[in-house]
């Protein structure tokens, strides 16, 4: 979120509303809204497969956050071949 | 003795020392005689590699062996694991991208030395670094419980010296080859464990319901013993008194958990600041095999697994059931695979912690009051050796001292390293805590977090002190005036400790503003905490 947009270095705090998003998971701390049996799942009850999925929206939200407040890099990365662990990961750009 | 699994346990800990000893070699630099190599990998691990670091360091082994053994006591609340590493990356997601930055632009190894150079106060920072030093300590220490729990399952059960001749073994070629490769060891061993961890526990929860009759019946067999016993707060559903605990446990665990010095280490072994975003997204998944494993507590209830009696203390070791489990429902040579993931699964976040103790005491006791003017070499020097004396505390604890106390120090670590928040995490964003505060707030946090800790009593072991970390609101108690007198509601006593840090740090902030009392000098600059791998000017590594 906070790469330096050209010409001026990013400096303070940089506040997005993206970043909101990052709150949404903490719903998983607001037991009463999912301490229960019903419905079951495979065999699970609510409480358990429930919290299983709020891993998702954990994932999700952190992704979108990543994704929507990346800015373009000024610095060009310095030219060398790729290692191994960049082919990897699929960060060449 | 348990052959079969003797024998894999053994050639896959042969495959990971020689892999500890090649990593020295593994992508180094000119020297490893820098803490920037020797104490953080050089900092430059990619993705991948942070992923496997940073998993290996945080879901550690006795995670794996002592989440579920909490299902199969308590029930529910043991799955507190889970929202706990829900909301952490997510909390989390922001403020360690702060921290990477600044670390990067001024060279800090360790969060001290970010406090040192935000509040120019090598109090505070000493106070900071004492705080993760012995809130790692007894985390050591419980590595070696996890991995005593699958040595004991495989038949090496005695008593007195001989019976920890395994975990002296094991340790010392641990402590050697993090001696040589430093953070590089954990690093590739993670590989190995985190595979192995990934294979064992996929199978498991496939093979063991259909074995055991599916998760219907399973959970049926939970619920029948949990109605057997008189306690109100234990079942497959949280109770009436221990949801406030389940929240407050999930939302205190995760505040701490990258306060650790550990994952902080972690964290500032990576290359940059994408790496780390990606993380965020990409470590759940070690969570969702987390909540996997941890039902198996239950899957261990309608198996019918019950836990080895430990013959050197002479009481049943709850640690044990997930070995046992594994031991009665599957081949031997599968259960030698499963234990050799847990096993290993010891030694990476203890490679780990004790490079992140060695570097605090290196950089914020070592090089700030015994020798100020020590070279980067002497400092690598010094880390190395420091990491020896952590290590061999840590079994000296175990073999020593009963277990029993590490696990009560690993509830009072996450209690203090908890009040060092305001110090280290508010101060990425606003310097406007007084130095001589967040000192206040700190003690009172730490203190009375102690005291709260002492006073609880648990029933069921029959000890009146340290019970658990699960303060009934009935015992809060401010000089007498009791706000919640009655209650029988519990909360993590962490948190209690952290709210009343952070009054006395605002209060006494307010009250120092109006003094002439100096808040130190900041030698940090706002650029400092956006800088990213490829910026131009960013200090070289290893200066």
């Amino acid at each position: 979120m906070t790469s330096d947009k050209p010409g001026s270095r990013v400096t303070g705090l940089v506040l997005n509303p993206w970043n909101l998003l990052l709150l949404l998971p903490f719903i998983v701390l607001f037991t009463p809204l999912f301490n229960r049996d019903e419905p079951a799942f495979v065999g699970l009850p609510f409480f358990y497969w429930f919290q299983f999925v709020l891993i998702l929206v954990g994932v999700l939200s952190t992704m979108t956050v990543y994704r929507m407040t990346r800015t373009a890099r000024t610095v060009p990365p310095p030219d060398e071949g790729p290692d191994v662990d960049e082919l990897d990961e699929g960060s060449v750009r | 003795m348990q052959w079969v699994e003797l024998i894999v346990f053994s050639l896959l800990f042969l495959l990971v020392t020689v892999m500890g000893f090649v990593a020295s070699r593994w992508r180094a630099a000119a020297t490893l005689d820098h803490l920037d190599e020797w104490g953080l990998g050089g900092r430059k691990f990619g993705s991948w590699i942070t992923w496997f670091l940073i998993g290996g360091d945080l879901y550690t082994a006795y995670t794996f062996v002592a989440v579920p053994a909490l299902l199969f006591g308590a029930g529910a609340m043991g799955f507190f694991a889970m929202p706990y590493t829900i909301i952490a990356y997510p909390l989390v997601f922001l403020p360690v991208l702060r921290m990477w930055s600044v670390s990067r632009a001024r060279g800090y190894v360790t969060p001290a030395d970010f406090v040192r150079g935000r509040y120019g106060s090598s109090l505070l920072a000493l106070l900071v670094a004492v705080t993760g030093i012995v809130a790692t300590m007894p985390y050591i220490a419980l590595q070696l419980v996890g991995l005593e729990a699958v040595l004991r399952s495989m038949g090496f059960n005695g008593s007195g010296f001989l019976g920890h001749l395994p975990l002296l073994i094991a340790f010392v070629i641990l402590a050697l080859y993090t001696y040589q490769s430093g953070l590089r060891a954990p690093a590739l061993i993670a590989f190995v464990k985190d595979i192995l961890i990934y294979v064992v526990i996929l199978v498991a929860v496939i093979y063991l319901p259909i074995k055991l009759g599916g998760w219907e019946s399973i959970f049926d067999a939970a619920n029948e013993k949990f109605a057997e016993t008189p306690s109100p707060a234990d079942g497959t559903l949280l109770g009436p008194t221990n949801q406030l605990q389940y929240a407050t446990l999930a939302l205190g665990s995760a505040l701490a958990l990258f306060l650790y010095p550990h994952s902080v280490t972690g964290v500032l072994a990576s290359r940059g600041r994408d790496v780390l975003k990606r993380n965020m997204s990409a470590l759940p998944a070690y969570s969702f095999l987390l909540g996997l494993l941890a039902l198996l507590g239950f899957a261990a209830i309608a198996a019918g697994t019950t836990p080895i009696v430990n013959n050197a203390t002479g009481r049943p070791d709850s640690n044990t059931i997930i070995p046992e489990l594994f031991n009665t429902q599957f081949p031997s040579w599968f259960a030698g695979i499963a234990f050799a993931a847990i096993g290993i699964g010891a030694l990476v976040p203890a490679a780990i912690m004790s490079i992140a103790a060695a570097n605090l005491w290196t950089r914020n006791v070592y090089k700030e009051y015994v020798h100020r003017d020590a070279t980067p070499a002497q400092e690598a020097k010094q880390a190395k050796l420091a990491s020896l004396v952590v290590k061999f505390g840590a079994v000296a604890f175990i073999v020593f001292i009963d277990p029993q106390y590490a696990i009560d120090l690993q509830l009072i670590g996450g209690v203090i390293i908890l009040q060092t928040l305001p110090a280290v995490a508010i101060a990425l964003y606003t310097r406007w805590l007084h130095r001589w505060a967040l000192i206040a707030g700190w003690s009172v946090g730490l203190a009375w977090g102690m005291i709260l800790l002492y006073n609880i009593p648990n029933p069921a072991s029959g000890r009146a002190h340290f019970g658990g970390s699960a303060l009934a609101l009935d015992k809060l108690n401010l000089f007498g005036w009791q706000p919640f007198a009655g209650s029988q509601v519990t909360i993590y006593v962490g948190f209690v400790a952290l709210v009343a840090n952070l009054l006395v740090a605002v209060v006494v902030t307010l009250v120092i503003r109006r003094t002439k009392v100096s808040n130190g000098v900041d030698s940090t600059v706002d650029a400092d905490y956006h800088v990213d791998e490829h910026d131009k000017e960013l200090r070289p590594i290893g200066s």
